[in-house]
């Protein structure tokens, strides 16, 4: 068979090393690409629905449990949109803790997916275990960074998954500064760890892919921005308020996905690490934009394979960032705050970056004070769309040069690059070569 | 031989998986001890039969109960993890809403409409109601809470590998709360689900400055009925507290107690 008359059908049921339930099917017929689809097919369990007849303060608590990766992000999303529905205005020292929350689990999830879910592809092996024989230093180097990152998780929230001490108004229970300097000193000592961390993602070789779309993100006139700004489009080079939400997500549906989808300027967008540098370059900590050049990382980037490079960069970012941040915390103390809070109605509107990318939360409370309406979009399910439409594109060109195992292989891959996050957009992958 | 063990994932947050992976300082031990033959969220790779299988996740449609009911005939001992293969967890709220409600609130109603009958991925959208594992297969060991205790993890993992029966004592949470010294919940004005909640978690939720939503089930014989009078005594009505109850438990909240 030549390759102009390959016909392939690829069906591969529940794509591993990615969190959620995704299956991609790929049809060719005599070398054309007949049918290309990213379905979803986690199961629906209803948060925006059973949400209904929460208590403000149950709210972030219970939504945290959309996703474990991102429990830290879900949680901070849904606080800041119901304070927003409840007209809760919180303190500096709140805000700073809430944003050293949040980049713990940057680079907590960030580590993950680099070295467990994303490596093994590029050795070849088909998941992180072959590496503890063949590679241990490295899989033990990703343990202790793992270890770190969720210790910090843990002096910051209470736990490391699902944490409880962040709430409305602040914290039910403020960490301990002298937990925070030993994180501070274990975070110094690791920094030969992250040089490591550089080294190994420069040998590995991304497929030299691109395709032109939209990045979306969180925009901050003074910092690289993670927990607060305004949602900004490559595309209009503007921004939106953030109770203006649904003008970006125009979210619709799909049968072969149980997550719903989102498009904004154009047919699809982006939103994730790459999105976010792509976006915000030039606020990167210095020493992470060192690294983004000393990896090739070059901004406008448009190869989806970059993405687990772009995790890098803000790994390094946020170990600075936070260290920078543990040095305020530590001289200034921490202050109790009263967080007693009595629920009215109102609507609002929440969104934090998350390691995925852009998430939202919209709540309203009836005359009671329970919830009566809520809506959450997920990086994953802003994504989902624009993965298909990287498949649809690649998968012409890859067609002529690959065989069927190297094609399976380079959408698994192009789907890991996205880490997508599956359970939480339902609220991924086999591929299936249809022949 | 070393055991096999298999992870395999349902309607979750994935959590309990990664709590797995969070035993950073034991992890390679324990793979001294067993054979992870799959494990979605980790590896590529897939196995014919179980020693161990780890289940997480609750049971939503068709489609699920036919494999787990697959992956119990391929598993010597199976393991509900975590509180939604336990129990449903937050998400079995959702079974006091008609389906069709749920669908509606989430996808629209029009969308709903189409997805439900569309006929080639219907299936996907089969939603009936979140069940826990044990109301469809047979579960031989349960490790409760949201997310899992990962130290209980690892007392199960060692208990089957020497052959020994892995042991839950059935405190509640207030003995493990008192042994941190504590405030008790109740005396600085709060409510707490801590006197009828299945112990194991260290009261982690309120030494981290919080109350217990018994996220862990019901105790064996817990006084539901003195429990609820001593919500009410702090001033709750019957409303909020069936609320309450219906944040993590709902599925052992059915009705109300006789008074």
């Amino acid at each position: 068979m030549t390759i102009e008359t390959k016909t392939y059908s690829i069906d591969l049921h529940h794509v591993t090393r990615v969190e959620g339930h995704g299956n991609i099917r790929i049809n060719t017929r005599d070398g054309v690409v007949e049918e290309v689809k990213l379905c979803i097919v986690e199961a629906n369990r209803f948060f925006e629905s059973f949400t209904r007849g929460m208590l403000p303060e149950e709210i972030p608590w219970v939504v945290g449990r959309i996703c474990g990766i991102c429990c830290v992000g879900h949680q901070l999303s849904a606080t800041r949109a119901v304070e927003d529905a409840q007209g809760i205005v919180v303190s500096p020292q709140t805000v700073l803790l809430r944003k050293m929350l949040n980049e713990s689990q940057f680079l907590q999830s960030h580590v993950l997916h680099v070295y467990f879910l994303a490596v093994p592809d590029f050795v070849g092996a088909p998941s992180v275990l072959p590496l503890i024989k063949t590679h241990p230093e490295v899989v033990k180097r990703a343990l202790r960074l793992k270890k770190l990152a969720n210790d910090y998780t843990a002096v910051m929230g209470g736990r490391t998954l699902h944490p409880m001490s962040n709430t409305l108004k602040g914290w039910r229970k403020l960490p301990s500064p002298d937990a925070i300097a030993q994180i501070r000193d274990r975070l110094l000592a690791a920094v030969p760890d992250l040089k490591e961390t550089v080294s190994i993602i420069k040998t590995l070789k991304m497929p030299p892919y691109e395709r032109e779309t939209e990045f979306v993100s969180l925009k901050h006139p003074d910092e690289y921005a993670l927990y607060e700004g305004e949602v900004f489009s490559s595309d209009s080079k503007t921004g939106v308020a953030v109770r203006d939400y649904r003008q970006v997500t125009n979210e619709f549906t799909v049968p072969h996905s149980t997550s719903k989808w989102s498009r904004w300027h154009r047919e699809a967008y982006a939103v994730g690490a790459l999105a976010r540098i792509n976006n915000n370059f030039d606020q990167l900590r210095p020493q992470a934009q060192e690294i983004a050049a000393d990896l090739g990382l070059r901004v406008p980037c448009f190869n989806p394979y970059m993405n687990n490079v772009a995790q890098v960069v803000e790994i390094i970012h946020c170990a600075y960032n936070s260290l920078a941040m543990m040095e305020t915390v530590l001289n200034n103390g921490l202050q109790e705050e009263d967080i007693r809070h009595t629920p009215v109605p109102g609507r609002g509107f929440g969104a934090v970056e998350v390691p995925r990318g852009i998430l939202f939360h919209e709540y309203a409370f009836d005359a009671s004070g329970r919830c009566c309406d809520a809506n959450a979009i997920i990086p994953t399910s802003q994504n989902v769309n624009n993965i298909e439409q990287d498949m649809k594109a690649f998968v012409p060109q890859m067609l002529s040069r690959m065989s069927k195992e190297e094609l399976t292989l380079h959408m698994e891959m192009l789907l890991r690059a996205y880490d997508p996050c599956i359970s939480c957009s339902v609220h991924m992958l086999d591929v299936t070569f249809v022949e | 031989m070393k055991p096999k063990v298999a992870f395999f994932d349902f309607a979750s947050c994935e959590g309990c998986q990664l709590a797995v992976l969070n035993c950073e300082d034991v992890f390679l031990n324990i793979l001294e001890l067993v054979d992870i033959v799959e494990f979605r969220e980790a590896m590529s790779e897939t196995a014919p039969r179980f020693d161990v299988a780890f289940i997480e996740g609750s049971i939503h449609r068709e489609q699920d109960v036919q494999r787990l009911q697959d992956i119990r005939a391929r598993s010597t001992v199976l393991v509900a993890m975590g509180a939604c293969a336990c129990m449903g967890n937050v998400q079995a709220r959702s079974n006091f809403i008609a389906p069709a409600q749920n669908f509606q609130w989430v996808y629209g109603e029009a969308e709903r409409n189409s997805l439900q009958t569309d006929p080639e991925f219907w299936p996907l959208w089969a939603h009936t109601r979140v069940r826990a594992v044990k109301e469809i297969v047979a579960v031989d060991f349960e490790l409760r809470g949201c997310p899992m205790v990962p130290e209980e993890f690892v007392h199960l993992v060692k208990s089957l590998v020497i052959g020994s029966t892995p042991h839950f004592p059935a405190n509640a949470v207030c003995v493990e709360c008192k042994m941190d010294e504590n405030e008790c919940v109740f005396d600085h004005g709060e409510t707490c689900m801590g006197p009828i909640t299945y112990g194991g978690c260290k009261a982690v939720c309120v030494t981290g400055g919080y109350r217990c939503d018994g996220c862990r089930g019901l105790l064996p014989h817990a006084h539901r009925e003195a429990h609820r009078w001593l919500l009410k005594e702090k001033g709750l009505s019957d409303a909020h507290i069936d609320n309450r109850y219906r944040l993590f438990c709902s599925t052992q909240f059915q009705g109300r107690e006789k008074p």
